[in-house]
């Protein structure tokens, strides 16, 4: 079992073919309300890809359009390169929920499965005692999903998406509602699934749980990504940028900080620490300038940031921007943009 | 593969296991049973001639009282138990939120949408079938398996009169047919379970309506509601077919703008909910 975000499986995914999900410029309008606002996000082989944003930011209006529920009103969505809108047949690989999971109340859990797994076909049958025991419910399987509780229901939800044998699995706040057991056990779940190779989009405001699973994220703010790119760039970047200070003589410690070349944003904190922001060139310099002016460092750490940090300055207040987001890793398809609302 | 007959297997076993499938056949099962009763108990109390096609027979014979059935449950009683299952079965999927849960399988909108309108269709038939079948059993019991005098005045033998009854149990599934398009339309427009079935059933009691409204006579043959009583052609000497030609080109005015409707809204639509 994994024990830690999965980055390993983007890197070791295959480039082969087109992408799992490629979305472009998807927009939704209902009226006069935009409810996604142009959205453009790539989920490559292997990541396990949040999908953040406040509630009412349009995830899962986006969901809806990747798994061809809705009708965008433009921009495109493909699936292993299929347009879903075309025919169900591009969703062939593809299983996941939106929303809570939902199925018959007055049918067994046992019974709702062999009717979606008679849905899909391609031997989807002979799944469903594997797909009841990936989620633990065999031993209820033959009760009434009406007496389910949201939990079971939750992962009778996973167990119906198994049934496809997926190669890519989009869910929807699939810990929401859930107690701390709950929570755990469906982020092992997904761990475990996406250990055995599954590519995975994972939409949700459980800030702790993207991070604790996700290798890649994107952040929408209302109906626009302000962020797409790997976790570990987003803290990197903005984690390097700053630094905690403690010295034996900080009065002065901090005039050197000021006057120090590639050290900005100087400041103290709450608790009387110097705080700043500088490259790592910039820090060994201070390092010396420090030494060498009689304030002995006590500590000279970089600030750490959680994914919660970094949501929080992309999705509130006007700036829309997290700090050292553009100093984020470089790739092709990240990118920070100022939000608009 | 998964296809049309998927989804109408599947929708029928849905049906079984839901109670508004046994409140609509549990009442196709009890009317006409109640009905016999009344007759039986008419014996015992004042007796009142009846004034309606066949019913001087009802104490003569037991056929007579699916055909009384079918006069005074025309309109409302059989309509109503249709749109109990078609002006559900897209509704209830909104209203369980399970549209977006199979329409996101691996079939196309138009096999779920042809699989639940031809379950519908099924409940529809077995639900008339059943009526007639007991009424005919209870009505035998209690008057026995007698002949029965035609509307032109002509004794039909009980076998005969038997064929009669089930043909014009046939023919009345002709607008019952439109109605379920109705209730499939209202179904899938409204998504609400409640509306669509009350809403067939008052367009079934509109029509009604409207063929008695003076003035509007010449509006009666195009009217649904003349279509329910259609199946008098068959006992006639010899068959009058004209009205039952003209139920089946009457009803396709209907039923094909209903169930085309409803096909596009079901096709076209955005599952932002259900």
């Amino acid at each position: 079992m994994s024990t830690g975000p999965a980055s390993s499986q983007a890197t070791a995914a295959s480039d082969e073919g087109p992408p799992p999900l490629e979305v472009r410029g998807l927009v939704k309008r209902y009226g006069e309300l935009t409810a996604v606002a142009g959205v453009d996000i790539t989920v490559r082989a292997g990541d396990v890809y949040g999908y953040l944003g406040p509630n009412g930011a349009g995830k899962t209006t986006s969901l809806r359009m990747m798994l061809g529920l809705i009708r965008p009103t433009e921009g495109s969505v493909r699936v292993f390169g299929r347009d879903p809108l075309q025919s169900v047949a591009a969703l062939e690989g593809v299983a996941g929920f939106v929303e809570a999971p939902t199925f018959y109340p007055y049918l067994s859990a046992r019974r709702n499965l062999e009717m979606l797994a008679a849905y899909d076909g391609h031997g989807a049958s002979q799944r469903i005692d594997e797909a009841l025991d990936t989620v633990e419910l065999s031993g209820r399987a033959k009760d009434r999903v009406g007496g389910y509780s949201h939990g079971m229901r939750q992962r009778l939800g996973i167990a119906a998406s198994l049934l496809r044998d997926p190669k890519l699995l989009l869910l929807d706040e699939p810990a929401t509602g859930l107690d701390p057991a709950g929570m755990r056990d469906m982020r092992l779940l997904i761990r475990r699934l996406a250990d055995q190779g599954m590519t995975v989009v994972l939409s949700s405001h459980l800030l702790a749980e993207v991070e604790d699973v996700c290798n890649r994220v994107a952040i929408v703010r209302s109906g626009r990504i302000v962020y797409e790119g790997e976790i570990a760039a987003l803290k990197r970047g903005a984690a390097g940028a700053s630094y905690r200070l403690e010295t034996t003589d900080d009065e002065r410690a901090l005039a050197i900080c000021q006057a120090q070349p590639g050290i900005a944003d100087t400041h103290l904190n709450e608790h009387g620490r110097i705080l700043f922001t500088a490259d790592e060139a910039a820090v060994a310099g201070l390092s010396q300038a420090l030494v060498e002016a009689g304030a002995l460092i006590h500590a000279l750490a970089p600030q750490t940031v959680t994914l919660e940090d970094l949501f929080f300055s992309f999705t509130e207040g006007d700036a829309g921007l997290a700090p050292g987001a553009d100093a984020g890793e470089p790739e092709p398809a990240a990118h920070a943009t100022e939000a608009t609302t | 593969m998964p296809g049309t007959g998927t989804v109408y297997r599947w929708e029928l076993f849905k049906l079984r296991h839901q109670k508004r499938t046994y409140l609509g056949l549990g009442a196709a099962i009890v009317v006409p049973i109640l009905f016999v009763l009344a007759i039986h108990f008419r014996h015992h109390g004042p007796q009142h001639g009846g004034d309606f096609a066949f019913s001087s027979y009802l104490d003569r014979s037991g056929l007579a009282v699916p055909l009384v059935l079918l006069l005074f449950g025309a309109v409302w009683m059989f309509p109503l138990i249709t749109a109990l299952v078609a002006g559900d079965i897209f509704a209830s999927e909104d209203h369980n939120g399970t549209l977006k849960t199979i329409l996101t399988r691996s079939l196309e909108r138009w096999q779920i949408f042809a699989g639940k309108a031809l379950a519908a269709a099924t409940y529809a038939v077995v639900a008339i079938l059943l009526s007639g079948t007991v009424a005919v059993v209870a009505g035998s019991v209690q008057s026995g398996f007698n002949s029965l005098q035609s509307l032109s005045g002509t004794i039909v033998t009980a076998p005969k009169a038997t064929e009669l009854v089930y043909v014009s149990l046939l023919v009345y599934l002709i607008p019952i047919a439109t109605i379920v398009c109705i209730g499939l339309l209202l179904s899938s427009v409204t998504r609400n379970s409640a509306a669509a079935v009350v809403g067939t059933l008052m367009v079934s009691l509109l029509f009604q309506l409207v063929g008695i409204l003076p003035g509007l006579s010449g509006l009666q043959p195009y009217l649904l509601s003349t279509q329910f009583n259609a199946w008098q052609g068959l006992l006639r000497t010899p068959i009058d077919w004209a009205p039952i030609i003209r139920a089946v080109w009457v009803c396709l005015l209907y039923a094909v703008p209903a169930i085309g409707a409803a096909f596009l809204v079901f096709i076209r639509r955005d599952v932002a909910g259900g």
